[in-house]
């Protein structure tokens, strides 16, 4: 297993032998060390690899991942997995600001909390944050879950279109045409698939409440302007 | 962007190397902004004496018998000159006529701040150049902030660079920019403050100044602040024995804090953090928007 010591590597050696792997290649498993907080750590993976960070990380890390799975043990700056493709994102601690931004599929795991704008413009990713969110999380979200064990910040799913969101405990506020929707068994399934992809095995779907669109927004209507 | 920088020592032990660490946070930072930077070191009050640091375009002729000149218009000082600036040690109750004293016998000389304990140090340039030029790394202290700067609301200029001083032993620095500080600014000189810049972020530590001299205290006046400012902050504030730190509520400038038995250190990012002593046992953390964050030696005490 190749590893990478980022105290005496550059970065671009890192992401240069993760990009140079193709399907089929014999070293699967990478193991970095000594991120100290560096920025674009993983970023651009388009083959099955497997990364296990040592330690924290800065802005951007696993960026675009596309069939990656990157481990993080530690925390994560701002914009972690943003605009992933798919494969598997796991932050052992926390996330700053607008993790899994834009993402388009796959599966970003958050152990510990995550900041403001979780899931900002989301497009098919999903999302699993163990602890709570910050506010206007999944702004805009277009498509895919977010799934928050804890509680929400304020402006949660403002102006939302189809992403699907679960919080299990309090919403601080809704942002606008937000709504809180009924849990139909079709809802209970795919929760509980999701729960079981990020490895969480002490919350029920039944505990969850489930927020989407009011779809009152999605097209300009001069009775709605108060809400623009 | 601009990185910005803060270290509260809990643990005297670590005092003499608080200008190392902080020199080491502000260089990792650079980064995030190339055109000036400065330091504020809280070194420590020497009983009925007071610190006036000051700054010169040409400091070989400014500073050259300023001690004399100054003792000519009644004002005893030591000169101690570091590159463009230089400290002036003096009697606490000189405090009042030193400004006047300079722009009689120094009319072109600035003044950075002043008060019992603090030093301020900034220039354009690299942090690691500011850093080197002003000796930070040999000072002492119980506290101290940083900022490395990319303008975007007034001038590079040494004035223009961070930490702003506009009270007695209050400094502060700024990642953001204010929406509301022309408005804010024409309110202040109303109430009697004055301005060195057009810059937002000097407004801000003057608003600060003036909640503080109407009896808040940091918390409090920080508190006011988000009522009052608009725009994108992340603030970090030092007073004589106070260190604090807010966010705007939309909170897009970043922001982690990490404390341990020993500290309380700010960074705009971790990157910042990873050197200080015992870090990976800290408890690291963001702070919350809106949210008021303060540490003062004395209310510990």
């Amino acid at each position: 297993m190749p590893t990478f010591d980022l105290s005496n590597t550059p970065l671009r050696d890192l992401n240069s032998a993760l990009h140079r792997l193709s399907a089929g290649a014999n070293d699967t498993a990478f193991e970095v060390v000594n991120p100290r907080g560096s920025h674009a750590v993983a970023v651009g993976i388009d083959s099955p690899v497997k990364v296990e960070i040592r330690g924290s990380v800065g802005y951007y890390c696993a960026g675009m991942n596309d069939g990656g799975t990157v481990t993080v043990h530690g925390s994560a700056g701002p914009g972690v997995a943003e605009n992933m493709m798919s494969g598997t994102v796991v932050i052992e601690g926390d996330a700053s600001q607008y993790a899994g931004a834009t993402g388009q599929g796959g599966l970003l795991v958050i152990k510990g909390n995550a900041a403001s704008r979780c899931g900002i413009s989301m497009k098919g990713i999903d999302i699993v944050v163990s602890g709570s969110i910050g506010h206007m999380s999944a702004f805009m979200g277009q498509s895919g879950h977010l799934v928050v064990l804890g509680d929400a910040g304020d402006a949660l799913g403002d102006s939302i279109y189809e992403a699907k969101l679960f919080v299990r405990g309090t919403v601080k506020s809704l942002g606008s045409d937000c709504i809180e929707k009924e849990m139909r068994p079709e809802h209970l399934e795919k929760l509980a698939e999701l729960l079981e992809k990020a490895g969480i095995a002490d919350a029920r779907p039944e505990e969850f409440k489930r927020f989407g669109s009011a779809r009152k927004l999605y097209n300009f209507n001069i009775d709605n302007a108060d809400a623009y | 962007m601009c990185g910005i920088v803060g270290l509260f020592l809990k643990d005297k032990s670590l005092e003499p190397q608080l200008g190392t660490l902080l020199s080491d946070m502000l260089i990792v930072m650079t980064d995030r902004g190339p055109d000036s930077a400065g330091i504020a070191i809280y070194g420590g009050a020497a009983g009925g004496r007071a610190k006036v640091t000051i700054q010169s375009a040409d400091p070989s002729v400014d500073f050259a018998g300023l001690a004399d000149a100054l003792k000519n218009e009644g004002v005893g000082a030591t000169v101690v000159v570091k590159s463009t600036h230089a400290v002036l040690d003096i009697p606490a109750d000189k405090i009042g006529n030193v400004r006047d004293a300079l722009s009689r016998v120094r009319p072109s000389v600035r003044v950075m701040g002043s008060g019992e304990s603090v030093e301020i140090y900034k220039e354009t340039g690299l942090p690691k150049d500011v850093v080197a030029r002003f000796d930070v790394r040999t000072m002492s202290g119980t506290h101290g902030i940083g900022h490395t700067r990319m303008a975007t609301e007034s001038a590079v200029t040494t004035l223009g660079a961070h930490p702003f001083s506009t009270g007695a032993d209050q400094c502060l620095v700024h990642n953001g920019s204010l929406s509301n500080h022309n408005n804010l600014r024409r309110e202040l000189v109303r109430e009697g403050m004055t301005f060195e810049t057009q810059n937002d972020s000097e407004v801000a530590a003057a608003y600060l100044t003036a909640e503080m001299a109407k009896g808040k205290d940091l918390g409090q006046a920080l508190e006011s602040a988000l009522d009052d400012l608009d725009g994108f902050f992340t603030f970090v504030v030092g007073t004589k024995s106070g260190f604090g730190v807010v966010r705007d509520p939309i909170a897009c400038k970043p922001a982690v804090m990490a404390e341990t038995d020993q500290y309380v250190a700010f960074g705009s990012e971790y990157r910042a953090l990873v050197n200080l002593p015992g870090i990976e046992n800290a408890r690291v953390w963001e702070p919350e928007p809106a949210t008021v964050y303060f540490w003062d030696h004395e209310k510990a005490a």
